[in-house]
């Protein structure tokens, strides 16, 4: 009888949670499926037919937009910058972060800590002056231009944590490297470098995410089409094409589909690398 | 280091080491310092951003924005914002953060679910609930799903043209800034809840304390730190959103979406009023930097008690 009682009440409590987590997974992921269902109809029956599963797909939208509504470029310029920048970053803050773990020079401390103040301060409208340094750098509107803002974006927070992270890595390799005569540089290369792999990873996943999604600098830096990545393009192209919901939807797609394939492949170093914020902070 | 002890191998040694942080220090230089100390420079200037000369006016761009009607209640609408993001999306995040923490079955599917929106960018989260939110109506049926289902389900009278009514316009965008934030709340807030050790429950449980006990003696004080984290980074978020404004509005509408950072947009390439708008960061940076000081003191304060 007892038993019977507690059994129930886990089976009663059991199901009211699971209906809760249910309810609130639906409605993450309903939205993106609506996306999606839209971006399959016409203009015609996207206004009328209000149907989950439309009567007949048509997958043309995807094809008009990402031809005639410029995708195509849109979707290399993402992904060329996303590229650059999270090499970029990946070099840059592992050969800093390393001399800030493992080297001495004077000054060490307090760049480093300009580094992580940088992390501490908001700094909203610092597009401001920094649209007016691009200006007078004659690096609006041009690739470089940006690929270097976005780099100096995800730097404090990459540098850090990879310090962080060869702090904690013992010095008996790079000691015994060493001795073998491997030079400074040969040794962050072939010692920590590898070594440092799960903190890498952590890095490219979120400056990929941050570089992909970026939107602001994208809409003061650069005003070619020609140079504009997805995020600034998918409002162009809803400044142009307002009434054709279809094609705008094909386009969120295109944006949104690379972004959540790649969260599903890494996102177990993603909860990985926001829990240890977590706890660090 | 020791002046006496100067030696050219040692300054070549300092120089190479050096050289491994120099292009971090002269990227973060350029592309952060300078513009730290320029967004100073300029909001004491008039300058209208194409010009090459600009003219010194002292504290009188900060004077115009004490006065400032419309950044204020920009000001207002981002503490809105963010006060429903506090409440309605940190407590939707414990409460199904702690229903996850637990053996239960499709825990991982959950996790993988609730952090599917904050990946997505910003525009692509305005651009898709615009649409569904979309009031406008053909051949007497509403095109938008949300008025499509109101009136479909017996509730036409709650249709309702969301995102251009000021009354309902800025709840839409609060929400949907939850239901972009709150997966993200939920990691963090799971994260913490899994460093808890399992065996604090089992003493408590062992002294005769009830799930609510240990609800409010363990699990509560053990997460404050995290709480407070959460609490910090949801409100230097939420204050500063904008994209989605700009996204699920646009601009133009009047005044009754404008946030600090579109208020800053407009006076820049709206008006070309660059002094202004550095006068308007400078000022909304100093607010941020004061509420999260006064949160940190406030947990300095929470984990000594």
């Amino acid at each position: 009888m007892e038993t019977n009682r507690y059994v129930l009440e886990r089976t009663v409590k059991g199901f009211f949670v699971h209906a809760l987590l249910l309810v609130f997974s639906v409605t993450c992921l309903f939205p993106l499926f609506w996306m999606l269902r839209c971006a399959l109809m016409t203009n015609a029956t996207v206004f009328t037919d209000k149907s989950f599963i439309p009567g007949s797909l048509h997958f043309g939208n995807f094809a008009q937009a990402w031809t005639e509504g410029n995708f195509a470029v849109y979707f290399f310029n993402s992904l060329f910058y996303t590229t650059c920048v999270v090499v970029g970053i990946v070099l840059v803050a592992s050969l800093a972060a390393y001399a800030f773990s493992r080297l001495n020079f004077p000054g060490k401390n307090f760049f480093f800590y300009m580094f992580v103040a940088a992390m501490m301060i908001p700094l909203p409208g610092s597009f401001v002056p920094l649209y007016r340094l691009m200006t007078v750098l004659g690096l609006i509107n041009t690739r470089a231009g940006y690929i270097l803002c976005m780099i100096n974006v995800g730097l404090s927070m990459s540098i850090l944590l990879l310090k962080t992270f060869f702090d904690k890595m013992p010095p008996d390799l790079e000691d015994a490297a060493r001795i073998d005569g491997c030079s400074r540089l040969g040794i962050w290369r072939h010692v920590a470098l590898p070594l440092a792999r799960p903190a890498i990873a952590v890095i490219v996943i979120f400056n990929s995410l941050n570089v992909w999604n970026e939107y602001i600098l994208a809409t003061l830096l650069l005003n070619d089409k020609s140079l504009m990545p997805l995020q600034r393009g998918l409002m162009v192209f809803q400044g142009t094409h307002s009434v054709d919901y279809p094609l705008l939807m094909a386009g969120l797609t295109i944006a949104a589909i690379p972004i959540i394939v790649i969260y599903l492949a890494m996102q177990k170093h993603i909860v990985k690398g926001l829990s240890s914020g977590a706890i660090v902070g | 280091m020791n002046i006496n002890s100067f030696s050219w191998p040692r300054l070549q040694d300092n120089l190479k080491n050096f050289s491994f942080a120099f292009p971090a220090i002269i990227i973060f230089s350029i592309f952060y310092i300078y513009p730290f100390f320029d967004i100073f420079r300029l909001s004491f200037h008039q300058w209208n951003g194409i010009t090459p000369s600009m003219k010194y006016v002292g504290l009188q761009n900060f004077r115009e924005l004490m006065g400032d009607a419309v950044w204020w209640q920009a000001m207002g609408h981002a503490a809105y914002i963010t006060l429903i993001a506090l409440t309605f999306q940190n407590i939707l995040a414990f409460a199904l953060a702690l229903a996850c923490d637990r053996e239960i079955r499709m825990r991982r599917f959950y996790r993988v679910v609730f952090f599917i929106p904050p990946v997505l960018s910003e525009v692509v989260v305005g651009l898709i609930w615009q649409w569904i939110l979309y009031a406008g109506m053909q051949d007497g049926q509403h095109i938008g799903l949300l008025n499509y289902w109101l009136t479909q389900t017996g509730l036409p009278q709650l249709a309702h043209n969301w995102l251009s009514d000021p009354k309902t316009a800025l709840t839409c965008i609060a929400v949907v800034h939850c239901w972009k934030g709150f997966g993200w709340g939920f990691i963090m807030l799971l994260a913490g809840l899994q460093t808890i050790d399992r065996q604090l429950y089992e003493a408590a449980r062992v002294d005769g304390a009830n799930s609510w006990k240990l609800f409010t003696n363990v699990t509560v004080p053990m997460m404050v730190p995290v709480m407070l984290v959460v609490v910090i980074l949801t409100v230097l978020g939420s204050m500063q959103v904008f994209v989605l404004v700009l996204s699920m509005v646009g601009q133009g509408l009047g005044y009754h979406t404008e946030v600090p950072v579109t208020r800053i947009l407009a006076a820049m390439t709206g008006t070309n009023r660059f002094g202004y708008a550095c006068a308007m960061g400078v000022n909304f940076g100093v607010i941020l930097i004061m509420v999260s000081v006064a949160f940190k003191s406030l947990s300095g304060r929470l984990k000594q008690a």
